[in-house]
C-alpha cells in the first residue's frame, strides 16, 4: 500500500523529536531513548533513580495521540497489520533486540548519532540493514 | 518544573512521531521497501532530528550539569561488542516485520489498533527477557 511523500511534515516532526531530546538532556541530563525509558520501568529494576521521570515521560508519550485528536479533530493516520502472530513476533524482537543492543531508533539513531557515538552509528547502520532486508523478504520473497 | 519538563518532552516526542509519520507502520515499511512502494519521507525525520539535536546537545553539555540533577547520565562505552551488533540486528528484523519501533508503538497505543495491542505487550516481554538475560550474565561473571 502506497503512502504519500511528506518531506515537510516529516522534517518538522523530526525537529520536534530533536527538541524533545534537548529538553530531556537540558533538564535531566538523560538520553531520550525510548527502549531505555521503557526498560527502566520494567523488572528487574536496576536504575531506580530514573524510574519516576521515565513514567512521566511515557505518560506524555501516551497523551500525544489524544491531544492530536483534540487539536485537529481527526485521529492520526495509521495502517497497522491485523496479523497477531506477525506483530507479536515483531514486538518480541524489537523489545529483546533494543535492550540487548542498548538502544533503538531514538537512543542510537537520533541521540547517539547526534553525540557522534561510534557505537550508535554502528548500531544504526546494522538495524537499518536488517530492516531493509526484512521488508524485502516480507514483501518480495514471501509475497506481498 | 521537573515533572512538567519531562511531561512536555514526552508530549513533544509523541507529537513529532505522529506528525512525521513514524507512528504509521505502513509509512515505516514503505520507507524500508526500496524496491517496492518506496516512500523516502522518514529519512527527513532522522535528518530533522539530528540537525536539531546535534548542536542542541553540544550547547547543553557546555554547562556543568543539567537543570534538575547533579550530573549528565551519558553512555561512556566506546568499544564494540557482539551484543551491540546482534541486538541491533534483531531489533531491525522486528522493526521491519511490524513497522513499529518502541516510541511509535507506545504513542500509537491509545489509538487501539489490534496489531498495536499485540505488538506492545510482546515488546514489553522482550524487554524483560533481555534484561534478565543480561543481568544473569553479569551475575555469572561476578561469581
Amino acid at each position: 500500500m502506497e503512502t504519500d511523500f511528506t518531506p515537510f511534515a516529516s522534517l518538522l516532526g523530526g525537529v520536534l523529536i530533536g527538541l524533545s531530546a534537548i529538553v530531556l538532556m537540558a533538564a535531566h541530563g538523560r538520553i531520550a531513548g525510548i527502549s531505555g525509558i521503557l526498560s527502566r520501568i520494567l523488572p528487574p529494576m536496576v536504575d531506580k533513580a530514573g524510574l519516576p521521570q521515565s513514567i512521566i515521560f511515557l505518560i506524555g508519550l501516551l497523551l500525544a495521540a489524544p491531544l492530536w485528536f483534540l487539536l485537529t479533530g481527526a485521529a492520526p493516520v495509521q495502517v497497522v497489520s491485523n496479523n497477531a502472530l506477525l506483530l507479536g513476533i515483531a514486538g518480541l524482537l524489537v523489545g529483546f533486540g533494543s535492550v540487548m543492543g542498548n538502544g533503538c531508533t531514538s537512543g542510537h539513531g537520533v541521540c547517539g548519532i547526534s553525540r557522534g557515538s561510534a557505537r550508535s552509528i554502528a548500531a544504526t547502520l546494522t538495524f537499518m540493514a536488517t530492516a531493509f532486508v526484512t521488508v524485502f523478504v516480507l514483501r518480495h520473497v514471501v509475497g506481498g | 518544573m521537573r515533572i512538567l519538563s519531562t511531561l512536555f518532552a514526552g508530549l513533544l516526542f509523541g507529537t513529532g512521531l505522529i506528525l512525521s509519520g513514524m507512528a504509521n507502520p505502513a509509512k515505516v515499511q514503505n520507507f524500508l521497501d526500496l524496491f517496492g512502494t518506496w516512500d523516502p519521507s522518514l529519512a527527513f525525520v532522522m535528518g530533522g532530528a539530528i540537525m536539531v539535536t546535534a548542536p542542541g546537545f553540544w550547547f547543553v553539555q557546555k554547562r556543568a550539569k543539567p537543570l534538575f540533577h547533579d550530573a549528565f547520565h551519558l553512555p561512556t562505552r566506546t568499544d564494540f561488542d557482539a551484543r551491540l551488533i546482534v541486538g541491533a540486528a534483531t531489533f531491525g528484523v522486528g522493526w521491519g516485520l511490524g513497522g513499529f519501533c518502541p516510541g511509535p508503538a507506545v504513542t500509537a497505543l491509545p489509538l487501539g489498533a489490534i496489531g498495536t495491542l499485540w505488538f506492545v505487550p510482546a515488546m514489553l516481554v522482550g524487554i524483560v527477557v533481555a534484561k534478565y538475560a543480561t543481568t544473569s550474565q553479569r551475575k555469572t561473571l561476578a561469581v
